[in-house]
């Protein structure tokens, strides 16, 4: 288990005030000015030696994304912007930063906004967030009245400002072109890539969008330094994570550990065990809805990092754990997420504005057994014409819940058809 | 310069080209939808998609930037399946409901479902249905065949600057709607039926009127602007059943104004099919030979002195210039091509141009508009306008009555005061003309048909040395004719000859009862009560004011009816053509003059209009060569002298888009869409800034 | 939600800002870039909401005014974004998750209570105006699942019980706690913090765990 002197975010619980003084206390804000002086490409690269791999889900390597900017300062202004529109079902790790670390995520726009030139940070809050939003709002203000903000941040001669842009309830907003046309005041359709955000961004300029907890992991690792970091997790998955865990646990949790924990001993440790026991075990949807789930004995001793989770066919995403026990009715909780995904679908090309809705009406009829077993092999196919086809990546997410229903549980529902039939049967004779 | 291999093939495109344009380069063709060239890309059909090497996921090939080296492969059977894939969802909301809708037989939908559809549907949920919209008198929707391409809405936004469609909600719930249920008050929305791929649009005034296939098509020109807007004329037996924009790069691309495209039902209302004669005070039908005895025994009689004639804004170049013979012969020097009184001069080519040229637009970096409406009398020269504003470093000022001109155009202010301002150098504006290195101004008739008018021009040619409008190799002054018969008639010299008098001498001699006929050539725009004493033959095709005061009618063709030839305002010499016959006794006006030559023993010099377009071709170069400009001649020209703010703002010489000739005044159409929309009481928009 | 809700009966003709929501508007200009006023078209709509309770054509059309924008553009976002109320909501606005990491544990039973308290199913309004309840996608407070946000509060870790005594409340007009309602700080363990424990304090849970899962918790952590 990680220890805590190892953790990043030791105000998780907000047992302490998320104040400037109680952040300074917890180490925040110490030796900015210092880390800034390092210069910019300092900064970069230790980023990169790091090896922080992004938290939003994807997994993309923070310092590697910075390095995409342009260098110096050209004509045009660059953008920081923060993502924290955590909407992925099973997600909430984001919002505890938001209003128990706050000055966490302020301190890294700074450094995170110098290193790719930028002298404003955009914070893209989920409008659900509102009392959280007030918390980050008051924390920025605090910055600015210590000149840890402003025309010359923590005394480094670096011009900062960050500011907040509030969501209005757009799941989409989640994905970085998207979020980048709703901050410009646009509905939140993702666009095509190229260009890429570092080339052409928010109102056009180079940007970097990333993760709250990204950000947020940011100065504890420089002053730590970045052996630190690589010295926790496996390779190439380093570090630390929140972790949420949800679902038919004992005591459903957020919690950092190290990446690479067993998911088994992240969920008995800090989440109480699964309810019912280990065995009780049905399945684990483990990095948040968009990630197929996984049965119980793949569970059993899979690790909870990038590689682990892609090598069984799913994915760390935001490290929500999603914990199903053996009451479940997994092909209705299936239909719920595809119900969700056609809620969320921004609408703007085809596969996904009109795959989504035909998924979860198949879906729909699956739960009750209303469908024929050629059905699934359909339905199937519908995901993987949604699959790969679309702009952003929403289709894949819509698609790939349902393929990891059916690569593991496809005879339950096949059961479930047949009795449904052998009951119409019944009656009828 | 990217060089790609596209299925097998090598191409070097410059660099910014998409792969699917890479791939039109090479003859590859790849089925899309919501990807149009004249239109900002928005990938989200998805159909285009294509296999490229090293890529993970197909590619959608409209979006994707040609890079060195890449390896694209549009017809690999994952490519193939990509968009197999694709159309089986764009089709599963999408009703079958092809028998009944008119898009059926030039669909995209359809012949690309032909292509990559599956023979049967295996979506069996319910299909969507989507509430109609109401965009107007001109556009029928069925909004549950829309496949939210967002072809319409870029059009309307980016093309014609007049963003009033959007997509509103998300997800199946996405739809396309219009700003609050109103109509499109674009003069341009006609293009939307044109552009969406499928039956979502289709134009309502030909609504189930006919089938594609059964049409006859004519490529023809439009000549109800000055524009000369290619134009293809689908008839269907005797009945022109529609208009389509052709493509011509250099004068309308592939737009096309809502009246030029919607005015035709004008053509079969209010003609003039058979010939009149005045007996009793009363227009009476007529055989042609009465007529032309009526004609003869009046002007049989007159002094050429006393007989005039007026050309009116649709006649076509071949007719003008038979009547200009024809007054020649009888010894007339009372002849103008200019009924509106505009100060035109014809002694200077130039002078009454559009020199730049419209495709000239996109490369200048100013532009000063005086005393015109751009965007209600030549809408599809405006989008042009608009194009060379999208792209930027693009200063615009307009002097007239304000007006949303789909752009952001400087307002200086309306008066001449202001004009005089800007020529005297006291203007701000002045030192930007003087700046740009391509500088234009664009002249309206709302300027040069006041009285003050040839001073204005005067100015206007001054301001030209001043701000060097006119250096090597550009031109910058320009005229914005509204009339598309303007220009071949001063070309022409349908113009007073020694000693003639112009529109309005010879109004004011028919008063004094020093002219006793007058010859109306489709004139109607003019002060018809001045002709109450004297003899007035009208030639033309509509009961307009001007057969009303006539004491014969002679029943004319319209340009759908014959083969003319009109320049446009930038002098481009064009051909418009016979698509049907004149109906009933009508016929093709040069005919009708030649006959009645005959009839007054001056018997004109050809027997058909191949020899009648040699002997105009001879006198005069612009109609050397048909879809060329011959560059106008410049030189002196205007008046000089102080301009007349008295006279009130420079207006527009348009008060209703809708409604400018007598076709258009004929069309139930256009006055539904003058009643609906309004013909220039726009709605201000976010663009006007 | 078709166009038509524009053109509806419930439309006032017109909309304005108060004299302080007028310069808090001018304030959330000034935080983006010249030029791109356009960008506070979302945070200016929120604030026509929160004056008005909702949000009319009329409000959108003034800010399409006060920043230049074509009005469908407006209407675009209006329409795309959930979180605007296109019509009259209720005094509260109950909004309850049923996605997948409340549903695991118990949102039905969440809704069943809220449907008897409030007398109304998704998607109403109480005749007495008094309240909407509407479905709403994952709050993003999983770990305290079930939640369900009234107004810009979020009540976590509820039950059908909980459930109940939190709308009673807030429909009598009382501030029932915000947060979680088993008392749990945050989302840490609720039998006692795994983690962090020296800071954990006497942030004590108040629902004793079942003996099994205390194991890693502290003693001290199980009782109250």
């Amino acid at each position: 288990m990680l220890r805590d002197e190892d953790r990043i975010y030791t105000n998780l619980y907000g047992f302490e005030p998320w104040s400037l003084k109680a952040a300074k206390a917890r180490g925040d804000w110490d030796g900015t000015k210092a880390i800034l002086a390092k210069g910019r490409d300092a900064i970069v690269g230790e980023m990169k030696t790091a090896g922080l791999r992004g938290r939003g889900g994807a997994g993309f390597s923070a310092g590697l994304k910075w390095s995409f900017m342009p260098k110096g300062e050209g004509p045009l202004p660059h953008y920081l912007v923060v993502n924290a529109d955590e909407g992925e079902p099973g997600t909430c790790k984001d919002r505890d930063i938001l209003r128990f670390e706050p000055h966490k995520l302020v301190e890294g726009c700074l450094i995170a906004a110098f290193a790719i030139g930028a002298h404003a940070a955009y914070i893209y809050v989920r409008g659900e967030y509102y009392n959280e939003t007030k918390v980050l709002q008051a924390a920025i203000d605090e910055a600015y009245a210590a000149k840890l903000l402003g025309p010359n941040a923590c005394g480094s001669g670096w011009a900062m400002d960050v500011y907040i842009h509030r969501g209005m309830g757009a799941y989409i907003c989640g994905e970085e072109s998207a979020l980048i046309q709703s901050l410009e005041g646009k509905k939140g359709q993702p666009r095509s890539k190229p260009p890429f955000p570092a080339g052409v961004g928010v109102w056009g300029c180079p940007t970097t969008v990333n993760n709250v907890e990204t950000i947020a992991d940011v100065p504890t690792i420089l002053r730590r330094g970045a052996d630190w970091f690589v010295g926790l997790g496996p390779e190439n998955n380093n570090g630390t994570k929140v972790f949420c865990i949800s679902g038919h646990v004992e005591t459903p949790c957020n919690v950092e550990e190290e990446m690479g924990i067993p998911l088994k001993e992240l969920i008995e440790k800090h989440a109480g065990g699964v309810r019912g026991g280990w065995d009780n075990l049905l399945a684990v949807i483990p990095g948040g809805c968009s990630t197929p789930m996984i049965p119980k004995d793949v569970c059993d001793d899979v690790k909870m990092d990038f590689d682990s989770l892609r090598n069984v066919r799913s994915g760390l995403g935001t490290a929500a754990v999603i914990v199903m026990d053996k009451s479940t009715d997994l092909v209705a909780a299936i239909t719920r997420l595809a119900r969700f995904y056609m809620h969320e679908s921004c609408g703007q090309c085809t596969p996904c504005r009109e795959g989504t809705g035909w998924l979860w009406r198949t879906m729909a009829r699956m739960e009750k057994g209303d469908a024929t077993v050629e059905e699934i092999d359909q339905l199937l196919e519908v995901t993987r014409q949604i699959e790969g086809h679309t702009i952003c990546a929403l289709g894949d997410a819509a698609a790939w819940p349902i393929q990891g229903l059916f690569r593991h549980f496809r005879p339950e529902v096949e059961k479930r058809i047949a009795a449904r039939r052998a009951d119409a049967k019944s009656r009828v004779a | 310069m990217p060089k790609l291999t596209i299925d097998g093939l090598e191409v070097d495109v410059p660099a910014g080209t998409s792969v699917l344009q890479a791939a039109e380069q090479l003859g590859i063709e790849i089925p899309r939808f919501c990807y149009h060239d004249r239109l900002p890309v928005a990938a989200n059909c998805r159909m285009c998609l294509v296999e490229i090497e090293k890529m993970p996921k197909p590619v959608a090939s409209c979006a994707m930037p040609a890079g060195e080296g890449m390896v694209v492969k549009t017809q690999s059977p994952a490519a193939l399946q990509a968009r197999k894939d694709v159309m089986e969802l764009l089709l599963i909301n999408h009703p079958l409901d092809c028998p009944i809708c008119d898009q059926g037989g030039e669909c995209d939908l359809q012949d690309q479902a032909v292509a990559y559809g599956k023979d049967r549907g295996r979506y069996t949920e319910e299909k969507r249905a989507v509430v109609e919209k109401d965009m107007g008198p001109l556009i029928k929707t069925a909004m549950t065949r829309c496949i939210h391409c967002t072809r319409c809405v870029r059009f309307l936004t980016e093309i014609a600057g007049v963003p009033e469609l959007g997509m509103v909600n998300r997800g199946e719930h996405a739809e396309i709607t219009t700003y609050v249920g109103k109509a499109l008050t674009s003069e341009l929305s006609g293009n939307l039926v044109d552009l969406c791929p499928v039956g979502a649009l289709t134009s309502a005034p030909y609504a189930y009127t006919a089938r594609p296939w059964e049409l006859k098509k004519t490529e023809s020109i439009d000549v109800l602007d000055a524009v000369g807007c290619a134009i293809r004329i689908d008839a269907r037996g005797n009945q022109v059943m529609r208009v389509l924009p052709r493509l011509n790069e250099d004068v309308n691309e592939e737009w096309l104004g809502d009246k030029s495209r919607h005015a035709i039902d004008g053509l079969a209302k209010r003609r003039l099919d058979t010939p009149f004669v005045r007996r009793n005070g009363r227009l009476e039908e007529a055989s042609w030979n009465e007529a032309f005895a009526v004609i003869q025994d009046k002007l049989g009689g007159l002094p050429g002195s006393a007989v005039a004639a007026i050309a009116g804004d649709l006649a076509d170049a071949e007719s003008m210039f038979a009547l200009k013979l024809l007054m020649d012969s009888l010894g007339s020097p009372h002849r103008d091509c200019r009924q509106d009184g505009a100060a035109l001069d014809p002694a200077v080519s130039a002078s009454y141009r559009f020199n730049t040229t419209i495709a000239g637009i996109e490369q200048a970096d100013a532009l000063l508009i005086v005393g015109s409406n751009p965007r209600i009398e030549a809408p599809v020269l405006n989008a042009r306008i608009r194009k060379r504003f999208l792209k930027g470093g693009f200063a615009v000022a307009h002097i007239g009555v304000a007006a949303d001109l789909t752009y952001p155009a400087q307002h200086l202010g309306d008066g001449v005061d202001t004009f005089q301002a800007v020529v005297d150098g006291a203007h701000p504006f002045f030192e930007v003309l003087k700046a740009a290195e391509r500088p234009m101004i664009v002249l309206g008739m709302g300027a040069l048909c006041r009285d003050d008018g040839a001073r204005i021009l005067g100015a206007a040619r001054y301001l030209a040395d001043k701000v060097g409008l006119v250096k090597d190799g550009w031109n910058g002054f320009n005229v914005l004719q509204t009339a598309a018969a303007r220009v071949a008639g001063l070309d022409l010299g349908f113009v007073p000859g020694q000693g003639g008098l112009d529109t309005r001498g010879i109004l004011a001699a028919a008063r004094a009862g020093d002219i006793g006929a007058v010859w109306l050539l489709g004139a109607d725009q003019i002060e018809t009560n001045s002709l109450d004493q004297a003899f007035v033959v009208y030639q033309g095709h509509h009961g307009d004011v001007g057969a009303q005061v006539a004491d014969v009618v002679l029943p004319g063709a319209a340009y759908t009816e014959k083969s003319g030839t009109y320049l446009n305002t930038e002098g481009r010499a064009q051909r418009a053509a016979r698509a049907v016959f004149p109906p009933g006794e009508a016929r093709e006006d040069w005919k009708i003059l030649r006959a009645v030559s005959e009839v007054l023993g001056k018997p004109l010099p050809f027997d058909s209009l191949e020899a009648l377009r040699a002997l105009m071709a001879e006198g005069c170069a612009s109609f050397a060569g048909i879809d060329k400009v011959v560059p106008g001649v410049w030189g002196d020209f205007g008046e000089n002298g102080a301009l007349n703010p008295a006279l009130g703002p420079l207006g527009s010489a348009v008060s209703n888009y809708y409604m400018t000739d007598p076709i258009s005044r004929a069309s139930p159409t256009m006055a539904r869409c003058t009643l609906e929309i309004g013909g220039n009481a726009k709605a201000r928009t976010g663009t006007d800034g | 939600m078709s166009e038509t809700f524009l053109a509806e009966s419930i439309q006032p003709t017109a909309f304005a800002f108060s004299e302080e929501n007028a310069k808090a508007a001018e304030a959330v200009v000034a935080k983006y870039p010249k030029g791109h006023q356009r960008s506070a078209v979302m945070p200016l709509l929120d604030l026509a909401q929160r004056q008005e309770g909702w949000l009319s054509r009329a409000a959108m059309d003034v800010v399409a005014r006060m920043l230049g924008m074509p009005p469908i553009k407006v209407y675009e976002v209006a329409t795309f974004y959930t979180m605007y109320n296109l019509r009259p909501v209720g005094r509260l606005h109950v909004q309850i998750c049923t996605n997948i990491s409340c549903w695991l544990r118990g949102a039905p039973e969440v809704v069943r209570a809220a449907k008897e308290v409030l007398g109304v199913e998704f998607g109403e309004t109480r005749s007495d105006g008094a309240a909407t309840l509407s479905e709403v996608e994952c709050l993003g407070a999983c770990a305290n699942a079930p939640v369900m946000q009234v107004g810009d509060d979020l009540y976590e870790d509820l039950t059908y019980e909980s459930t109940k005594a939190v709308l009673t409340a807030l429909l009598a007009g009382e501030k029932p706690p915000v947060g979680s309602q088993t008392g749990r700080r945050g989302a840490c363990p609720c039998c006692g913090a795994t983690t962090l424990k020296d800071k954990a304090g006497d942030h004590v849970a108040k629902e004793p765990a079942k003996p099994k899962a205390k194991a890693a918790a502290k003693p001290g952590k199980e009782t109250a």
